[in-house]
């Protein structure tokens, strides 16, 4: 029973009294078993090393949530790289030039350059209501301009017809002549599949981007892909600009950490994954699935972000709960700082108060200046625990001692003094009235607010 | 040609300066660990997997070498016959003539070079005198009939074909009956690629077995899988999942002509111990040969990361 006391007790205090770090031990032993997953999930060897040693600064020191085990952090950190390399950011095709716009689609044997080139014009045509030419520039596999004629006839998407004993260049040439003519807004060029150690057909290629001059160029290539795929990336980025890379067979079983190596070697953005062999299977990039995928650890990611939200939550409670007693010592300050800085920035600060909300208009009007908040972490986490609890005691030479800790000057920790003592009051005065009293306060006092700018 | 003068050619055609591979591995000496760890770092760039990879640094660890033996010639053998122990066993040829009807069903996912390969197989076929009729099963991806067809008119294979769309397993029932009426030594069965985690692609699948049992019950003699030397260690699933619709007999991989090294058949093989048949190694017609362990553990060693 008492145990269970402890326990809640202990608990109660954790944000403030028990926070754990990560340290270099626990990132190594976390990081070793991330080594595997992504070798095992196909990521390249290279781009596997090189992953591990640049996350794990990232991990270093992080806070571990409460009720989440170090490893789940890390797993949770880890995912959270590996979006970001990925590419977070929504990229979008080259579309903006003067019509035609020309994409050259480019990669391996077999890897779906001619499925994805007919899905591409499908999805510029249906969605974006461009008119698109096809061509294909494979003249040595068999069969190989049909299977795009037939695409395109099945699927009303206009094709350069078939001239037997043509060479790529001249089909090239000519499908340029033909959208001058008929006014296509782009025009798509499917090529051959080569391998990229093949010096004559990577010449042609070579040569097809000086007659084209594509606007974009697009490295089809299988998401089942293993080691080599950063040979590949990095071979055909060597004889050509490419631009983009779409991955395909998405559909598959594969844990795809070819989209990682890729990526990592080439810095081309993932604009599509192909996800099945029909015709509208063309899908945005989502790095967050492959990410997924790669790590196969979604459901430990998941348990993370939902303690992160439960506790962020309670955090802010806890917070507010403090600021009602009355009790408002630089500690909770910095909590509340690092908790701002993620949500809202000064004015999420100021807002936290309870009851702030209808001074809103006033906050936003004000122009804080948010770089404040980095400042003033950095000076509180410059003040010993006993200045923390108790501001008074800080004189002349520990503001001298605490502004050259903190990287700031004297004038800043004086700022934040006075800051705190200003808030100090208005937290006693609502703590008498309990959040009712905010009402008989006429917005934030303005030397308050003068002080944040 | 033998497949290592020709991989040793693909090699010479690399514009990009690469190392020694293997060879800067041994300049050290003993396996100490830094060695076991750039030998570890070697056979997981070239696709063998981590568990096959850390099985066989082990079995290197546990054997005492004399210095003699660590040399780096010597070293390289120890290697080399670590790997021929998994793949020699698996060798099968299956270029031979053959006495009475064979069937071949020829499958994998989507385009790790079925068609081509089955191009390839039948030119070898033909001029061992055999007579090869083939199935364009295939009637789901654009022009892969044509394709087929092509590769037939080039080599003056017969062909078994109907329109674009029709069912696979009638295709494959047609020509079976064909080859046995005409008395052919092989009839040869395309199939459209599929991932082996669609269902209703491989009951598609196990429907033109099931069609072709009804004319002979022992077809197809031969299930192949054909595997892309690119792919990772997704292969495994591949196998494991083409194996449960259909016990296959063995395997074909390709594209090893480029620079992947298709370490995942060391796995596939201590996994499935299926016999690998052929390998291919380009584009035209010569380039399918007979899988021979010793040769490709040597290009295997030789081809650099
Ligand atoms: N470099 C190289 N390319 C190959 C090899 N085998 C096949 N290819 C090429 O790989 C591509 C796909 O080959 P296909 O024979 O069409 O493959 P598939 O498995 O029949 O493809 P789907 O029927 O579309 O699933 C073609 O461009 C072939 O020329 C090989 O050994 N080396
Ligand atoms: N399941 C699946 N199959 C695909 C996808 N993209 C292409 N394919 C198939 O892969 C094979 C080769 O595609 P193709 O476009 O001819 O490749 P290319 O040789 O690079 O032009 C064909 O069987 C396609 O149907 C995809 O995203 N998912
Ligand atoms: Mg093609
Ligand atoms: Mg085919």
């Amino acid at each position: 029973m008492f145990e269970n006391l402890t326990d809640k007790i202990e608990s109660a205090f954790s944000f403030f009294n028990k926070i754990t770090r990560l340290d270099e031990k626990q990132a190594d032993e976390g990081l070793r078993k991330i080594r595997q997953a992504l070798l095992e999930s196909d990521v390249a060897l290279s781009v596997t090393k090189k992953f591990i040693e640049d996350v794990k600064p990232k991990i270093i020191g992080q806070e571990v949530l409460k009720s989440i085990t170090p490893g789940q952090m890390i797993i949770k950190i880890v995912n959270d790289e590996l979006i970001n390399v990925l590419g977070s950011e929504k990229s979008d095709l080259n579309l903006e030039n003067v019509p035609p716009v020309k994409i050259l689609v480019v990669g391996l044997q077999g890897s779906g350059k001619t499925t994805s080139t007919a899905k591409l014009a499908h999805f510029l045509q249906k969605k974006l209501t461009k008119k698109v030419l096809m061509t294909s520039l494979d003249i040595y596999r068999p069969a190989a301009q049909q299977q795009l004629q037939v695409l395109g006839n099945d699927n009303d998407i206009k094709t350069l017809p078939i001239i037997e004993g043509q060479l790529p260049v001249e089909i090239s040439k000519r499908a340029l002549n033909a959208v001058s003519l008929s006014g296509e807004d782009v025009v798509i060029f499917d090529t051959a599949g080569r391998t990229q150690i093949d010096q004559q057909m990577m010449m042609e290629l070579k040569q097809l981007e000086n007659e084209i001059r594509p606007h974009e160029i697009i490295l089809v290539a299988d998401s089942l892909t293993g080691q080599d795929a950063v040979n590949i990336a990095q071979e055909f980025q060597k004889t050509v600009n490419l631009s983009s890379i779409i991955l395909t067979r998405i559909d598959g079983d594969g844990k795809g950490g070819a989209a990682l190596s890729m990526k990592a070697v080439t810095g081309c953005p993932i604009k599509f994954l192909a996800t099945g062999e029909k015709i509208d299977q063309l899908e945005t990039f989502h790095p967050d699935r492959i990410a997924n995928r790669i790590l196969g650890m979604g459901d430990v990611v998941s348990l993370v972000e939902k303690v992160a939200e439960d506790l962020e939550q309670e955090k802010i409670e806890k917070i507010e709960d403090d600021i009602k007693k009355g009790s408002f010592t630089f500690d909770t300050y910095l909590q509340q700082i690092r908790q701002m800085k993620k949500v809202g920035g000064m004015s999420g600060v100021l807002s936290m108060m309870p009851g702030v909300s209808k001074m809103k208009k006033q906050i936003d009007e004000s122009n804080l200046d948010e770089s404040l908040l980095n400042k003033q972490e950095a000076i509180i986490l410059s003040m010993t625990q006993k200045e923390r609890d108790n501001p008074k005691i800080i004189g002349g030479s520990r503001k001298k001692r605490i502004a050259n800790g903190s990287g700031t000057d004297i004038s800043m920790v004086n700022k934040l003094l006075k800051q705190h003592k200003m808030m100090t009051n208005v937290m006693k005065k609502m703590s008498k009235g309990g959040r009712g009293a905010l009402q008989g306060l006429d917005g934030i006092p303005p030397d308050l607010l003068n002080n944040l700018k | 040609m033998q497949i290592f003068k020709k991989i040793s050619e693909g090699l010479k055609k690399t514009s990009k300066n690469f190392g020694n591979g293997i060879n800067d591995i041994f300049k050290k000496s003993k396996p100490s660990n830094e060695i076991l760890q750039d030998l570890g770092d070697f056979m997981i760039s070239s696709d063998i997997g981590l568990p096959l990879t850390e099985k066989i640094i082990q079995n290197i660890k546990n054997k005492k070498f004399s210095d003699e033996e660590l040399n780096q010639k010597n070293f390289l053998e120890i290697l080399t016959n670590e790997m021929l122990e998994i793949l020699e066993p698996v060798e099968e040829n299956i270029f031979n003539k053959s006495n009475g009807l064979k069937t071949i069903l020829v499958c994998g996912v989507n385009g790790t070079g079925k068609t081509t390969t089955i191009g390839k197989l039948c030119k070898i076929l033909k001029d061992n005198n055999s007579k090869v009729i083939v199935g364009a099963a295939d009637t789901f991806r654009a022009a892969a009939i044509e394709q087929l067809d092509n590769w037939c008119q080039k080599n003056s294979i017969d062909i078994e074909k109907s329109d674009p769309g029709a069912d696979p397993a009638a295709v494959a029932f047609k020509t079976l009956e064909k080859a046995k009426l005409n008395n052919y030594d092989y009839c040869i069965i395309d199939t459209a690629g599929r991932l082996h985690n669609k269902k209703n692609l491989m009951d598609e699948f196990s429907k033109i077995i099931r069609v072709m049992k009804k004319i002979d019950e022992n077809a197809p003699e031969k299930t192949i899988i054909v595997l892309d030397a690119t792919t990772g260690q997704n292969a495994l699933n591949q196998i494991e999942e083409f194996n449960k619709i259909s016990k296959l007999s063995g395997l074909i991989m390709t594209k090893l002509d480029g620079t992947a090294k298709g370490g995942v058949l060391l796995s596939i093989t201590e996994k499935y111990k299926l016999p690998i048949y052929a390998i291919g190694v380009g584009e035209q017609v010569d380039d399918l040969q007979p899988f021979v362990a010793k040769d490709f553990v040597k290009a295997f060693l030789a081809k650099n990361n």
